[in-house]
């Protein structure tokens, strides 16, 4: 995972609010078995329509969003967090979050960033007046700018840490190698493994026909 | 100190221990796969360039899409298809190993793991699945994962975990005849509710509990998730070991005696104090079946489709007003008036071989309800192959059923094995959600024996309805059915076929 310590990018007003996942994207590219290539997905049902604020020119190339209360709620699915960074967004800001959304966002490296209501309708404002503004996030400070407004957002310490070294929870886990080796240095000796193979004898199973 | 059996099997997975509330670390024994939860997680893999930690600890089957028909011909539908070809795929590039589509081991990932011996006392068992808390049924932590959380412990065969709240579930008395274990979950989670058991593993303990064999327990376990429950376990006895003995991955001589040692010390402990005690009288039972669009929404065969305007608590009357619409019921009307169109005879919950047996049991030598379409799909190869060594395929077949190859099937209709719209079943499944089924599909959950009921009256039924017009059914034998120690699964038996 690459660490964050400041990026600057074009800004997107998304101005909704109870964003759910499966607005974020819908269920149906849930059959999918990749992990990336989701950028198609991101807002699918809204991206038809020529108003929508993904497509306008001025925010094609968006990296950082700002959106409305209770961002991300309904199902638990991953694939939100893998489509806002597949289409390229380093960070989202919201006055509240979904727990799950937020959790999944921590993990995966993107920013998910709690900031007051009045300043998210503040930087709507620049976004708007001036579509195409560049945003600056800086995490080491906990604040976004863009032009002249500086304005500060909420990220529990352990997060911060971890976007800060680029630490995804594997990562993390590992940093306490020796640990896990040791355990299984001590494991039981009769507790079952899967290889190798043990089976009941080999039998072929008849295919059931349509009756 | 006194602990809990939760608590004793944590303990004994603690890599590390969180401080400052950063999560423990915990090993996990056995990491189970199925194709559906699995993809990204390998892909994830990849991306970070790493490996399967424990591949000797790991294992991958194929079941919630594979068809229950044709299974040697190429799979229809697409997206079925490629989840079945990346897990392949997967399962070759990384070394695990995978129970396919034709082989004996194949089926439900909740069942192959027990029938090979592989889930034992006192071990962490995780998969991508909910209804892995099933395992739990010999007295281990099991509980089901997201994706992430599968790549995490293909990575590093640990997941850093929160402490679980325990709650003892002590389930009293005898089971009157004609009442399962599938009724005394299904009991249990109308009186906690499906947030009942939201934070906390579950222990099922008491008389009641400790009579049942090894298959009904994990029908119990099995449905723990849908009381919200994190997990659910059963402290492991004789009738654990008895079930293991024997089993390919099970272990032998010295040991075996030093794993039943261990296996004994498995038990809560007298003076450890659980967070939440709930106890439930099991003599009281009769067949549940549930009415509307959750697992929570059950009642007594013998009662009413409920009156939502007699519900007090509002949210509850909308719930039950909504459902109530969904399933197409009027307020009031017997549930043993409802009519059904298919009865599934299945999944990881009660399509064991013990259950296929009590259908048997009760159908024996009568014809299913002209009305009546009856699916009959195995949780596994193996179980099918015993099945028919039995000669219970026959039966199935002349009671005019439909014997199907093993799978998830009509659990959740990722197969073509679904409901129509408005269609109504009967199942022996574990969720009633709206179109769990298929799309519109209306479904009640049931015992077995209510099942096999229901398809010879068409209408929900008990063993017990079946007597008031044939007689012969009042002598039928089915208290000795459910919940006696029954053969497990015979090897030889299987060699014969
Ligand atoms: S049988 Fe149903 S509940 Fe069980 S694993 Fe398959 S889909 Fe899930």
């Amino acid at each position: 995972m690459e660490k964050f310590t400041t990026h600057t990018g074009v800004g997107v007003p998304l101005r909704r609010s109870n964003v759910d996942t499966d607005q974020i994207i819908p269920a149906v590219y849930l059959k999918r078995v990749t992990r990336t290539g989701f950028e198609d997905a991101l807002f699918a049902a809204w991206r038809s329509d020529p108003e929508f604020v993904l497509n306008q020119d001025e925010y094609r190339s968006g990296s950082v969003l700002v959106a409305g209360p209770d961002f991300g709620t309904g199902s638990s699915r991953e694939h939100a967090v893998w489509a806002l960074k597949d289409y390229g967004f380093k960070a989202v800001f919201a006055s509240r979050f979904a727990d799950i959304f937020r959790g999944n966002s921590g993990k995966q490296g993107l920013l998910a960033g709690i900031m007051a209501q009045e300043d998210i309708e503040l930087l709507w404002k620049i976004l708007e007046t001036k579509p195409g503004t560049e945003i600056t996030v800086d995490l080491e400070q906990r604040t976004a700018t863009a032009d002249d407004v500086t304005v500060p957002f909420q990220l529990d310490d352990y997060t911060r840490w971890r976007l800060m070294e680029g630490l995804d929870d594997i990562g993390l886990t590992l940093q306490h190698e020796e640990d896990i080796a040791a355990f299984e240095a001590k494991r039981a000796s009769y507790k079952p493994k899967t290889l190798p193979a043990k089976h009941l004898p080999k039998v072929d199973i008849e295919a059931a026909r349509p009756a | 100190m006194a602990g809990t059996l939760a608590e004793k099997v944590w303990n004994d997975h603690l890599v590390r221990r969180g401080s400052n509330g950063e999560p423990d670390l915990i090993y996990i024994d056995l990491h189970l796969l199925h194709e559906v939860t699995s993809p990204q997680a390998f892909e994830g893999l990849r991306l970070a360039g790493r490996q399967v930690r424990r591949t000797d600890l790991t294992m991958a089957t194929e079941d919630h899409n594979t068809p229950t028909l044709d299974i040697d011909l190429p799979i229809a539908d697409l997206t079925s298809r490629t989840q079945i070809d990346t897990l392949r795929n997967n399962a070759k590039e990384f070394g695990v190993r995978i129970h396919s589509l034709g082989d004996a081991d194949q089926g439900i990932v909740h069942q192959v793991g027990p029938q090979l011996g592989l889930t034992q006392p006192g071990m962490t068992v995780v998969c991508g699945d909910s209804h892995t808390s099933t395992h739990g049924a010999f007295g281990g932590l099991a509980f089901g994962i997201g994706t992430s959380e599968v790549e995490h412990v293909l990575a590093t065969q640990t997941l850093p975990l929160q402490p679980f709240k325990t709650m003892a579930i002590n389930v009293h008395g005898e089971l009157p005849p004609g009442t399962t274990s599938k009724d005394i979950i299904l009991a249990i989670i109308a009186k906690i509710g499906t947030g009942g058991g939201q934070g906390y593993v579950l222990e099922y303990r008491g008389e009641a509990i400790r009579k049942l064999s090894m298959e009904a327990r994990m029908t119990i376990c099995n449905m723990s998730i849908e009381a919200g429950a994190r997990a659910g376990m059963i402290a492991p006895d004789d009738t654990t070991f008895e079930y293991l003995k024997g089993r390919p991955h099970a272990p032998e001589g010295a040991d075996w005696d030093a794993a039943v040692e261990y296996w004994r010390t498995l038990k809560t402990d007298d003076d450890a104090v659980f967070d939440t005690e709930v106890d439930l009288n099991a003599s009281d039972l009769e067949p549940f079946v549930t009415w509307g669009t959750n697992p929570g929404q059950g009642l007594p065969l013998s009662a009413n489709v409920p009156v939502p305007e007699e519900i007090a608590d509002e949210n509850d009357r909308i719930a039950a007003e909504r459902a109530i619409e969904y399933m197409g019921l009027t307020p009031g009307q017997p549930l043993r008036d409802i009519k059904v169109d298919t009865v599934f005879m299945g999944s990881c919950t009660n399509g064991r071989i013990e259950d296929l047996r009590t259908i048997a049991k009760v159908i024996k030598g009568h014809v299913k309800h002209p009305d009546v379409r009856v699916l009959v799909v195995p949780a596994s190869a193996r179980v099918r192959l015993q099945a028919e060594a039995e000669g219970l395929d026959q039966i199935f077949k002349d009671f005019g059923a439909e014997w199907r190859n093993a799978g998830c099937s009509m659990c959740l209709g990722m197969n073509p094995d679904q409901l129509a719209p408005g269609e109504r079943s009967a199942s022996t499944s574990n969720r009633n959600f709206e179109g769990r089924q298929g799309k519109g599909g209306r479904t009640h959950l049931v015992s077995p024996l209510v099942a096999a009921a229901t398809a010879i009256r068409g209408t929900l039924s008990s063993v017990a309805d079946l007597a008031e017009n044939d007689p012969s059914f009042a002598n039928l034998d089915i208290d000795a059915i459910d919940g006696s120690p029954l053969a497990p699964l015979d090897p030889n038996l299987i060699v014969q076929v």
